[in-house]
């Protein structure tokens, strides 16, 4: 084993710039080369540039937000906002964080088996040509477009008013179970789809049924794209507020029960800043929000990659 | 019942044993085209026959009509009779998992499921049942050495089976279609992706395993049916025009389309 050190040093070494025999290597033109390329072809100079600046763009932007969050933010990042109990004086983010972890995954462990079986059940149950499939499609599209506020009355409807009788983080995991289930079925179903046949058509041919073809060979091979999709919708729940302030309430602290209310961090940011005199912690928790993305990411790309690597 | 005007088209035995496989009067639809048309034909035990016609004649839809692979594409429909050592496989009875565990296939294009070398022969028979880690290991590594990949492996057990060439990889597929100990293996078109030398492993380890294997191979490549096959059957538009022992066929064949194909004056 080299030390990891060694290994960056090696990976970061400049290649030769000639062959062994002192040669110049002949299949990588210098840049006046390629533009001198380019004279002959403008429009392909004039779209190569706007591409880039779209890729630069993009990435400069990402990069412009977070760090103006984090010079916002960083200097109001002070212990007293992690304390366990909110109040007025410490202006806690901790009930908001355990909350949106709660509502966040248990709304996932609602919507994803969910999802998941239904994509199965389109992908692997039906013919592309059946009406049934086309129309569960649709709807699952059209679901998906529909803008969260319009969840969020739904959910305030049949479940706060109907069901529970009150804000509760309940009222708020099924109403983002409920929102994010098209989001997961679609990607699951596009996932179960790029599974090329010839591994159905392998495992058949080994007498082996349709369950055990779906669960031992289709699924493993779209994991990583399952994943995607999860990952995804994680997203939704963990910045969604809309939906959230008319199901799950605004109480700032950890319920007893799932049948008590309780806000995500996303929405302690919204009453923070709407109240107009705690704007500066309301950046401090922006910075606990987009770490708590990052780390999510960064743990499903691991999952994902894990998935990958072992074939 | 043989119909007379299709008499010509079947082999006709001396001895009395039944064949492996006995298909009568078989109909292929897929939608409203046939694609198969009155198809007899008897497949004997330890025998290789080969099936060769131009393509989207029907020689991979017949093969496949065998351990019913057809059955998983929508709009095929099929009527006639195949018999295995005598039984109906498209009776109401039977089980076609198990059937598929009788009937092993090899596919044009090698298949290997993204999973380690173990991990693709382990599958078969776990599917069937098999569990205890010591009877795996067994059977892992004769089925491998049966394809006489498992010198080339031995050593790669535990490395996905993506990583190995074409041909290792379309080896190993043969090694996971014995894994589950079948008596009929089908291949279809099981060398058209692959180098002259892999081909030539492929057709050495054909002739092989006919000793315990009956083997129904599909190939674009007559000079590859001359070679290795027993009986030669010549599709073409969906009817088996010519059947009968290899030499027969290529010596001297009786139907005219069979001499012209042959002789590449089509196809």
């Amino acid at each position: 084993m080299k030390s990891a050190a060694a290994l960056l040093k090696q990976k970061f070494a400049p290649l030769p710039s000639c062959d062994l025999k002192g040669r110049p290597f002949v299949n990588k033109p210098s840049l006046r080369k390629k533009l001198a390329e380019y004279k002959r072809h403008p429009f392909s100079l004039v779209m190569m540039v706007l591409v880039m600046l779209s890729a630069l763009v993009t990435a400069a932007i990402v990069l412009w937000i977070v760090i103006h969050v984090i010079m916002q933010g960083a200097p109001n990042l002070k212990a007293s906002l992690f304390e366990l109990e909110y109040d007025s004086e410490n202006l806690s983010l901790m009930p908001a964080f355990f909350n949106t972890l709660i509502i966040a995954g248990m709304s996932l462990l609602i919507a994803v088996p969910v999802g998941v079986a239904a994509a199965i059940f389109l992908t692997e149950y039906t013919s592309s040509a059946n009406k049934f499939v086309a129309v569960v499609r649709m709807a699952a599209e059209t679901l998906a477009g529909i803008p969260s506020i319009v969840y969020g009355i739904f959910g305030m409807i049949l479940f706060v008013e109907m069901l529970f009788k009150g804000f509760s983080l309940i009222a708020g995991i099924l109403t983002m179970a409920i929102m994010i289930l098209p989001l997961v079925m679609r990607t699951t179903e596009e996932a179960l789809r790029a599974v090329p046949d010839s591994f159905r058509e392998g495992s058949f041919a080994l007498g082996a049924g349709k369950l055990r073809t779906v669960f031992r060979v289709v699924l493993p091979s779209a994991m990583p794209g399952i994943i995607a999709g999860v990952i995804l919708a994680l997203g939704r729940v963990v910045g969604e507020t809309a939906a959230l302030i008319y199901t799950s309430g605004t109480v700032k602290a950890v319920p007893d029960s799932l049948f008590g209310s309780g806000e995500t961090l996303a929405i302690h940011m919204y009453t923070l800043s709407s109240e107009g005199l705690h704007v500066d912690e309301a950046w401090a928790t922006a910075i606990v929000l987009i770490l708590l993305v990052l780390v999510i990411n960064g743990a499903a790309e691991f999952i994902s990659n894990k998935f990958r690597k072992r074939y | 019942m043989i119909r007379p005007e299709l008499r010509q088209n079947v082999y006709i035995r001396g001895d009395a044993e039944p064949p492996k496989f006995r298909v009568r009067d078989l109909d292929l639809f897929y939608g409203t085209f046939q694609a198969l048309k009155s198809v007899d034909m008897d497949i004997e035990k330890n025998e290789i026959t080969a099936l060769i016609g131009p393509s989207g004649c029907g020689k991979s839809t017949f093969l496949k009509t065998l351990d019913r692979m057809n059955d998983i594409i929508p709009g095929c429909r099929v009527s006639g009779r195949v018999e295995l050592d005598g039984a109906d496989i498209y009776a109401g009875g039977m089980d076609v998992n198990l059937l598929r565990k009788r009937v092993g296939m090899v596919f044009q294009k090698p298949n290997p499921f993204p999973a380690s070398v173990y991990d693709n022969i382990a599958y078969g028979p776990k599917t069937h049942g098999v569990r205890k880690k010591s009877e795996l290991d067994d059977i892992v590594e004769s089925s491998l050495r049966r394809a006489a990949i498992w010198d080339e492996l031995k050593d790669r057990l535990k490395k996905s089976a993506l990583g190995l060439s074409g041909g290792q990889q379309q080896r190993l597929c043969i090694a996971r279609a014995l894994a589950v100990k079948p008596d009929v293996l089908l291949m279809d078109e099981p060398t058209s992706a692959l180098d002259p030398i892999s081909t030539g492993k492929i057709e050495e380890l054909a002739q092989e395993l006919k000793k315990d294997y009956t083997i129904v191979i599909v190939t674009h490549n007559m000079q590859q049916a001359a070679r290795i096959s027993d009986k030669t059957g010549f599709f073409l538009l969906g009817e088996l025009i010519e059947f009968g022992g290899t030499d027969e066929v290529f010596d001297s064949p009786r139907d005219k389309r069979t001499e012209d194909y042959i002789t590449g004056r089509f196809g």
